[in-house]
């Protein structure tokens, strides 16, 4: 099994019905330890995100040709940190996916690139309270699953359940990136929104995953 | 909420639309992408110089594009830095031929987007220097934190590189006093209350009646401890001695006295913590030889105010007192 650009297409809609959905309460969790716009700057980006998906002529030929146009699209339109740090896990897993499909071995390598994105753009490392936190521990478990032969739905599905994990563990920590780190020791007790939403756009891809997997056996 | 707005999403457009109107003598508006820039486009050899960053600061950044100032402005969403495809034309349009210097905050956000409209700009052939200002003492400089912020100190950066490269300073120069003015310049500031940000509908954080915040940023966010409600004098005590002490003051240094209010505050309060600060200071032996008192780093309707001490030799001094004609700032 594979999965394909119907279902890159069917990640980037769930990701943005899901970041618009609870908008509010990622703005909640920002305004805890930041200036309170993670879900609203995420929201705006992804609703132009599918407008552009919308006016496409022809269906993209490969996966990395969606996640580019994300990239592209939350890079011109979020701004603030989220802006250019999605835009370019976005981007680098775009390099890695010129193809129609992707095994699991190949999801490994975008969610690896997408991680590498972010750790070059943010200069963040695990344990900072920040994104890393929630995609560092998903590719350790796609690696897992990947070698115990799991088929991509199930290895997004193992992504998403260990960068869930990931989230709840950034409560206890003490920011030192962003702008949380401003917040010292403050920040701790409180869920960091990178991670979280993190979290939504990994479960997005998995969901994704299943329903393809479903029509296809449908 | 009670705001005078229209549809919260519509907040920073229709604000630089009727900037623009009011003081079209002196700036002209791009719209998609949003960005203010003098009137009349890029001098011929000078250096440009460009600011930018989140909506809910004014009169920063737009309300200093003009002559001896600023030569464009780049304002993000509401508290949000501005992105690289807004930024990279602004550098484009105030560019002279001389190059252009990035006047940019400490915040991750604006950091990050600056650097990447800096490589647009770069792979346009058009020259680009950065100085991040980062005057706010509150927060610890430390391998922890992700460093100090840019606060009011913004200002005194962009008038005072915008007089040197107004004079004809090349692109190292101005660069070079930009830099001198932020290692000279630290600031503090204090919340009063909270501001609302337009798309949030809410408070930015919960500040119970009796208390406040010393040591915020730009956008309320915290920075060192809250503490019950003092006096002004104080209050300015908790503000002025950590900006005094950072910067190391002695005994017959001058200094510019800046107090800046958060937007809420009215100017009789800016006084009274500008009239303490300049006792604390002249009890040190520091001289005061200029002074700012107004709003023009604001966090929205927030009450509060920041005090910042700039480190002055003659030639900032001269730099300082060049004229300056934009809509927030003229003489």
């Amino acid at each position: 099994m594979t999965v394909d650009v119907a279902w890159a297409i069917g990640w980037t809609r769930a990701t943005a019905e899901r970041v618009i959905a609870r908008r509010a309460e990622l703005n909640g969790l920002d305004r805890q330890i930041g200036d309170g716009d993670h879900g609203e700057n995420l929201a705006r980006g992804f609703t132009a995100v599918v407008a552009r998906l919308d006016a496409l002529e022809e269906e993209p030929a490969a996966i990395g040709d969606v996640l580019k146009l994300i990239a592209t699209t939350l890079m011109s339109t979020v701004g603030g940190a989220a802006g250019p740090l999605y835009g370019t896990a976005y981007l680098r897993a775009a390099k890695v996916t010129g193809s129609p499909t992707l095994d699991s071995r190949a999801v490994v390598a975008m969610l690896e690139a997408g991680l590498e994105g972010i750790v070059a753009r943010g200069k963040a490392t695990t344990g900072e309270k920040t994104m890393v936190d929630a995609w560092a521990p998903a590719v350790e478990a796609a690696v897992a699953a990947t070698d115990a032969g799991a088929e991509p739905a199930a290895v997004l599905a193992a992504a998403a359940t260990a960068a869930e994990a990931g989230v709840a563990a950034t409560i206890p920590l003490v920011a030192t990136k962003g702008r949380a780190s401003y917040l010292g020791e403050r920040s701790a007790g409180h869920q960091d929104p990178g991670a979280t939403s993190t979290a939504i756009v990994l479960r997005a891809a998995a969901d994704a995953a299943v329903d393809v997997v479903t029509q296809s056996r449908a | 909420m009670k705001k005078l707005i229209n549809d919260p999403q519509a907040v920073v457009k229709e604000t630089i639309e009727g900037f623009g109107w009011a003081h079209a003598d002196i700036v002209s508006v791009s719209i998609d992408p949003d960005f203010v820039s003098r009137a009349g486009g890029a001098v011929a050899g000078k250096v440009g110089l460009v600011s930018g960053g989140g909506s809910g600061h004014e009169p920063l950044h737009a309300g200093f594009v003009g002559v001896g100032m600023l030569d464009a402005a780049v304002p993000g969403a509401v508290f949000t830095s501005p992105t690289p495809d807004q930024i990279a034309p602004a550098f484009a349009a105030a560019n002279g031929g001389a190059g252009v210097l990035a006047i940019v905050k400490n915040y991750t956000g604006d950091v990050l987007n600056f650097e990447t409209a800096v490589e647009l700009a770069e792979a346009d052939d058009i020259e680009v220097a950065t100085v991040i200002v980062n005057d706010d003492v509150a927060v610890e400089d430390s391998l922890y934190t992700a460093g100090r912020r840019g606060v009011a100190g913004t200002v005194l950066v962009e008038k005072i590189a915008g007089a040197s490269a107004e004079r004809g300073d090349d692109l190292a120069a101005v660069t070079a006093i930009a830099q001198r003015v932020n290692t000279n310049a630290k600031s503090m500031g204090v919340a009063l209350t909270a501001c609302i940000v337009p798309h949030a509908g809410e408070p930015s954080f919960d500040l119970p009646e009796d208390e406040i915040e010393i040591g915020i940023g730009i956008h309320g966010e915290p920075g060192r401890r809250r503490i019950p409600l003092a006096s002004a004098d104080d209050i300015t005590e908790m503000l002025l001695t950590p900006v005094a002490d950072d910067l190391a003051l002695a005994a017959g240094e001058d200094v510019l006295l800046f107090v800046n209010g958060m937007g809420g505050t009215p100017a009789s309060e800016l006084y009274i913590v500008y009239r303490q600060a300049r006792k604390l200071l002249e009890a040190r032996g520091v001289k005061v030889t200029r002074s700012l008192v107004g709003n023009y780093v604001t966090s929205l309707e927030m009450q509060g105010a920041s005090v910042t001490v700039l480190r002055l030799d003659s030639e900032l001094t001269a730099l300082w007192d060049a004229p300056v004609h934009t809509a927030a700032l003229r003489w």
